[in-house]
This record gives structure tokens, sequence and C-alpha cells, in this order.
């Protein structure tokens, strides 16, 4: 079998050890010259229920999520329960004959020993490098790689354990020959020597390696998913990077700390969803008075409050635009690639320095935990420009000037004396209740951000477009595809990594089209009603998506084919 | 009044009502402050909200006034970040017991060396008289009609039982006393609490000075601060109140600050510090 794109479903439970599978099938992937995407959803609990990975694995890049499933690997009894409506009479299933067969399918299947092998082997947790030895042999990967990323891995472990788990690959290796011997499960696919240099890397760490790029020196925040993946990344890179990481006894304290730390002279961000995020607006506040930059990561997931804490959702664009009591300026992006991921990250702590503001890396679970392959970045072409003055002696912390962008001091750094207010204040940053001063003071803030640069958004597809697909954040993958499919030449898709302030040039990109289609994974519409106030334009159509999982691409592909019908 | 360098250059408005024991505490930090001979460039007091946590605004320092029940992460975080700063926290009884109340428990166990000052007077005063998380019971208010029905927090015995090596209580009308207690605290290489007992003029009608005189008594020569136990059922005594430092712990206990691994090789500041490119390179293998 020959195609471009080959799309697998890993389906197990919780605390099987799925990711063991998808660290190495998908790091192989990449160094076998393959590009890849991972993505995956699963449900809230420690131990069982059903979770499912879905690595699409192509000859050219691909970045986004589909329903079809050429194979699907069942990894135990329940696997296939959930997966009813996305196999098909072309999907071929793999697995213990018993789970396999639990549910009636139109699929064909092929029944493989693995409880008698895992037996064999001693333990269940071998099964993970078992079933890697099988895609390995099935993608014609080279296992030499493998061999060797096994060999790093478990070194610490031992030598008994390095070969066991060699033992374990070599039997999926052997499985995957007899398997093969049948065309359709023989997936062979163009391979390209550039990508064997790539990484695979996830959204998570796309947003870590951006904050460590940014300067970040200081994490604290609150577990929760899907934001408490950054906070890990960083704790890992905490030592050899040289940051301060806290895990704070509630959001409040996180994002106080986070400005206290920006206050003597760290680069300090907060990590949290939605409902952590909450609790911290009243740090987003003070942040705008006493002009503190301060950079929060806020993983989206479907609400209202606890709503779904292992899903997906766009739905706290406004959150993110309102939050905080009083009127002051603010910064949001929303990265939909990889590389987005890291540069804007980057960005939001140049910026927040730059102009002393709460600076927003807006995502989602989907964008988290979704891995792809992605070119090294060049970090010498992400440097960084600290705006902290020395102080000199008499110095007054909210100067008020032109630009409303007062030298900003630390403590204990220079001759001056470095005063901070929430209480509206004087150039001194002393207490007052002076109108006039009020009065100076909202204007001086108000107008920092008049001479920023705006991350314009990036048009995809046909410059004379007539009409225009808009969407932001964790959407682009999925609609770059479905666009593709569509084959349009009248149809492009705006897609805005910068959702606020929004990017001065949104009016004539929009202006040029003369049909409008707004595609949002939440259930109003949030950018194109910020959008429609801003500048009062109208969206035609708007295709969303609330149900808790990201669009697939086929699913957008049928909504956006009747919207232009 | 003795000047210090501790002193505000121009004529601060001062917010508080007169008779207030603010304003006396006001001059012993700002006397324990020049007579530790501090630099006013080194030091930082973090404060929330309430009439308490004005302080800072009166006084020639680096401040961060910050919102209502934050003053303490806000003040782990800076000392965290800049270890050779000294750092006070500051506040009432409301912002730091009642609002603060998550961040006191869990700030005593990071163990920063930071001064904690806690202006006791046992009613809320900037919101005009409600009960406070330390009013007695019994206590009438607009809002406690009845009077208060709650058990009064016990900072001291809370304190002590999370491990705070340094846990004192002082009363404002010995201003002698306060100031010793006052350094004494800055000096100990820990988070150390201070427990003010601070008359609301306006607010409070019962717990006035001559209240405060009558059931308070000093700790003598012979009490052991070091005794951890004996500390504990000082803490409890709560008629009359001890004075003094009840607890000081003569072992160094580890701070947040000096476990921290980006302070383990030599000091730099944080913002002085570079990555390499090569550094960031590490990141994509």
């Amino acid at each position: 079998m020959k195609e471009t794109s080959y799309s697998v479903v890993l389906s197990g439970e919780a605390g099987q050890g799925l990711r063991t599978i998808e660290t190495l099938f998908m790091a192989l992937l990449t160094k076998s010259g393959y590009h890849a995407f991972l993505s995956k959803e699963f449900m809230s609990r420690v131990r069982g229920g059903n979770n499912t990975t879905e690595i699409r694995i192509s000859s050219s890049r691909v970045a986004s999520f589909i329903d079809r499933i050429d194979l699907l690997v069942v990894l135990s009894h329940d696997g296939l329960k959930r997966l009813a409506d996305r196999i098909t009479s072309h999907t071929m299933i793999i697995g213990e004959k018993a789970d396999i067969e639990a549910q009636p399918t139109s699929a064909v299947l092929r029944g493989i020993p693995l409880a008698d092998r895992v037996k064999e082997l001693g333990n269940a947790i071998y099964t993970n490098n078992l079933i890697n030895g099988l895609l390995c042999g099935l993608f014609h990967c080279e296992p030499a790689i493998a061999q060797d990323m096994i060999r790093a891995q478990f070194q610490r472990k031992g030598d008994e354990v390095v070969e066991a788990n060699l033992h374990a690959f070599q039997m999926g290796l052997d499985l995957s020959e007899t398997l093969r011997q049948d065309p359709r499960l023989d997936f062979i696919l163009e391979k390209n020597e550039a990508v064997a240099s790539w990484v695979s890397l996830n959204g998570a760490e796309a947003v870590g390696i951006g904050a460590i790029a940014g300067g970040c020196d200081f994490i604290a925040s609150y577990p929760m998913s899907p934001g408490t993946s950054v906070l890990t990344y960083l704790a890992g890179k905490a030592h050899a990077q040289g940051i301060i990481v806290e895990q704070a006894e509630d959001e409040i304290a996180a994002i106080n700390m986070a400005l206290g730390a920006w206050y003597a002279g760290a680069r300090g961000m907060v990590t949290t969803s939605g409902g952590g995020f909450a609790l911290m607006t009243e740090g987003v506040s003070l942040a705008g008075c006493i002009e503190s930059p301060v950079v929060i990561h806020l993983a989206q997931r479907p609400g209202p409050a606890t709503g779904l804490p292992t899903r997906t959702e766009q739905g706290d664009l406004n959150l993110a635009l309102y939050a905080g009591h009083g009127e002051f300026p603010r910064i949001i992006y929303a990265p939909g690639t990889l590389e987005d991921g890291i540069r804007l990250t980057h960005r939001a702590f140049e910026m927040a320095d730059a102009y002393q503001v709460p600076v927003f890396v807006l995502t989602d679970q989907y964008f988290l935990d979704s891995e792809g392959s992605l070119e090294r970045i060049d970090f010498s072409q992400l440097p960084i420009h600290r705006a902290i003055v020395r102080t000199p002696s008499g110095y007054t912390r909210y100067a008020i000037n032109d630009s409303g962008i007062s030298p900003r001091g630390i403590p204990g750094f220079g001759e001056g004396l470095v005063c901070v207010d929430s209480d509206e204040h004087t150039q001194e940053g002393r207490i007052t209740e002076d109108f006039s001063v009020r009065v100076a003071m909202m204007d001086k803030r108000m107008r920092k951000l008049a001479a920023y640069e705006d991350v314009p958004p990036r048009i995809v597809g046909p410059s004379g477009y007539s009409t225009l697909v808009v969407g932001w954040g964790s959407t682009y993958g999925t609609i770059c595809e479905a666009l593709e499919r569509l084959g349009r030449k009248d149809v492009a898709f705006a897609y805005f990594p910068q959702v606020y302030p929004l990017p001065r040039i949104t009016g004539d990109v929009l202006r040029q089209a003369k049909h409008l289609i707004l595609v949002e994974n939440n259930a109003t519409g949030q950018f194109g009603d910020l959008v429609n106030r801003e500048l009062l334009v109208d969206f035609d159509t708007r295709l969303l998506q609330y149900n808790g999982m990201p669009f697939s691409v086929e699913v957008l592909y049928e909504r956006l084919e009747g919207a232009l019908r | 009044m003795k000047t210090t360098r501790f002193d505000c250059s121009g004529d601060a408005d001062i917010a508080w009502c007169p008779g207030c024991g603010n304003h006396g505490l006001l001059q012993i930090l700002k006397q324990a402050l020049d007579e530790l001979g501090l630099d006013p460039k080194q030091v930082v007091i973090s404060s929330g909200i309430g009439q308490a946590a004005k302080m800072p605004q009166y006084i020639g320092t680096n401040y961060f006034n910050g919102l209502h029940g934050r003053a303490f992460p806000v003040a782990t975080a800076i000392k965290m970040v800049n270890p050779q700063l000294v750092v006070i926290a500051e506040g009432g009884d409301g912002d730091m017991y009642g609002e603060g109340g998550n961040h006191f428990i869990h700030n005593i166990r990071r163990n920063p060396d930071i001064a904690h000052l806690v202006h006791n007077n046992m009613v809320y005063g900037l919101t005009q008289g409600q009960a406070s998380p330390t009013s007695p019971r019994g206590f009438r208010t607009p809002v406690q009609t009845e009077g208060v029905v709650n058990e009064p927090f016990n900072p001291l015995s809370v304190a002590i039982a999370l491990g705070a090596p340094f846990v004192a209580r002082t009363f404002v009308g010995n201003p002698q006393m306060t100031k010793e207690i006052i350094k004494a605290a800055i000096q100990y290489p820990g988070y150390a609490l201070v427990d003010i007992f601070d008359p609301c003029v306006s607010f409070n009608k019962v717990n006035t000075y001559a209240w405060y005189r009558q059931n308070t008594y000093e700790l003598d020569s012979q009490y052991d601060p070091t005794d951890r136990m004996q500390a504990m059922a000082k803490a409890f005594e709560e008629g009359p109140f001890p004075l003094g430092i009840l607890y000081r712990n003569p072992q160094h206990k580890p701070t947040i600050e000096e476990q921290l691994m980006v302070h383990q090789s030599g000091y730099a500041a944080l913002h002085l510090r570079e990555r390499s490119p090569q550094m960031l390179d590490t990141l994509m293998e």
C-alpha cells in the first residue's frame, strides 16, 4: 500500500504506558525522515478508562487531527468502544484477538498474540516496546535508531532492563514481518532526508522552550490540566537553565509571586487553565496598575466550572480579554503552530518587559498535547532585550513621558528607590487621591501600546481571495488542510496569532472578502464578536464546535463545503 | 522625634486617625531599620491593603504595596529572586490572617528569610469596624450585631505548629520592646513573625491601650525561648497575653531561597544573567 499519509490510532487505558510508545515512535518517525503529527484525547482519570492517540505519518507537512483511521492498534478490552464512528471497511485493526472482536466492526481484523508474548517477557510494561517494534516494521523505520533510543532511555535501570526492552522490540519487529505479508499492512511512504534532522516536540514543550528563550527564570503555578505541562517542562529544565520553580498554594499566590519576581528583576510567568486563571484575575489588574510585566500561559479547556477537564476548547478568549477590574492595556497571543508556540512565548516576555503590561499566551489542550516535527530554531535570531534601568538617585518609578512607558528600575540596582502601589499613585509611586494625577496616570497607562508593533494575521492561500476563513490558535493546521482539500482558488485563510489588540491591518484584510467565515472551537464565536465590536464587520457564517474535541479535517471540510455552496 | 535614614522626603499625607497605634509604630520601625545600619536601597517592604498596609507609603525605602492579603507571596518571591534584599512583609490582622490566611500557612512552610510584621488591632479599620479574625468572642460590630461567635484566630500557635523558627508578640504601647523585637526579627535568618498589638482608636472600644496594658505581661529573663513546647503553651495563654519572643529556633532552619538551585553557584543577580544560543540549542535535542 502506498499513500501520501497514514493515520494510526493507539487505543488503550490510562496507566498502561501509551506515552512510552508515543515518545519513542514519534522520535523514530522523524529520525527516519517522515513528517508526523500526534494528537491525543483522554479521560480524566489516572488508571483505566479509554484513551486514544492518533499519529499521522506523512511524506509532507502534517499538523491536524483527522477522523479517518488506517491502522488501529487496540491495547485494551474496551479499546474499540468509543471508536465505532471512525472505523470503516478500510481500517486495519490489530490487537489481541478477544479485544479486537469485542465489538462487531466492518474493519479488517488481524489478531496478534500480545498476551502470550507479554507473558514470555514477564511484565506487561514491555508491551509498549513490543508495539514500537511492530510499528517500526510496518512503517519501514530504521530499527537501529529505535534500538539506540531504547538503550539510552533504559541505561540507568541496568543492562537487564535494556535487554528485556530490546527483546520486546525485536518480538514486535518479527511480528511485523508476518503482518506485512498482507500488502494492506505494508505501509509505504516517501521519506525525506531533511526531516531526519528535525525535532519532534509537543505544544507544551514549544511554550516552555519559548519561555526559556524569552529569558524566563521564574515560574509559580498551581497544577491544573492542561496548563500543568508547561510547569513540568520548566521544572525539568530548572537546574540546567537556572529557573526558579515554585508550586504555589493557590493561583492567587502564583500570580502575585510572579509579580514579585518581576519587581525584583526576574522574568516570571504563570501557567494555568480557565478555572485557575479565574482566581488570578486580581493579579492581572494589579499588573495593570503597578505597570508590571507578567506572562500568563492560559491553557483552555471546556468550561463552565470544572467542565471537561482533559478536553479542548477555545472558550476563554473573553476571559483573557476582560480579566481584571479597571481599564489597562494587555496583549494576547494564540499560537497555532509549534514554531509560533516558541516564537510567540519568547515574544510575550519581550513585549511584557518592553511595554510593562500583562501578556497572555492563549493555548488549549489540543495544542499542548499535540506533537509534531519541527525544524530546528536558530536561537541567535531570538535575542532578549532587558528593559531594566539602573536607577539614578531620586528615581521615580512612574515618571510621565510621551510614550507612557516609564523606565523600570528594580530594588538594589542603582541609587534610587523603587516604589510600586496598587492604589492610584503619583510619579513617585505614592498613594494619591488627586483627580488630575489620576487622569494623567490613566492616560499614561492607556497610551503605552501606541508604538507596539503587531504580529499581523497570516494569509494562507490566494492573495486575491473573495472568501476568507478566519481562525486563531490551535485550529490552524486543520483549517489549512481542510482548505487544501477544497482546493478553491477564491478562498483563503486568515490566521491570527495575535488576537488582541486586533492587529491594525485586520479591517483591510477582512473587508477584501465578500464572504467571511469564522471558525472557532467554542459555542459563541468569541473572536468573531471581538472583530464585530471593534470593526463593525459581520461574519456571514460561523462554524463552531464545542463538544470538547478539536475539529477534525473531515468535519471542517464538510462544514466549509456546506458554507460555500 | 529622631530623624532616620528611612524618613520620607517631603510631607506625607498620613491617612491614619489621630491616636492610632500606627503612628508610633512608624517611628519605631524607621528607628529599628536605622539602628540596624541598613541601607534604604537594600530594604523592600511588601504590604497589602488596610490601614496597617499603608505603612511603607510613609517610609523612605523600596516598597511593593500590592493587593489585600497578598503581601506575603510577593515578599517571598522577591526574596527568592534577590536574597541580598532585606525583605519585610507588613499588614494588619485582616490582611494577613483573614484574606491572606492561606498564604500565611504556606509561606511559613517555605521559611523565607523575611520579617513578618502584623499589626493586630482585633478589628477591621479601613472598612469601618467589622470583626477581624482575631476579634474576641462577643465583640459587637455593625455586622456581628449579636457579637462574634467564632473562635479567635491564634496566629502564634499556628505559626509555631507550622515550624516557624521565630515567633514573637509585642504591644505598640511599649516602644522599646517593640523596637528590639522588630530588630531581632529582621536579623533572624529565617521567617520571623511579630504579632503587634496595636489599638484601633476609632472602631475598637474594647481592646484599648488600657485594655492591652491590663491584659498582657512581659516574658521575663528566666523564660527560655528555645523550648518549642513551652512556646506553644505560652501561645495558648489568652488572659493575660504574654509579650516577647515566644520562640526562637537556635538551630538554623534552611530558608527557601538558600535551597534554590539558581543561587547555588555563587550569587549573580538574575537580571544580569544570560543564556547563550548554545544553551538554548540543548532544548531541541
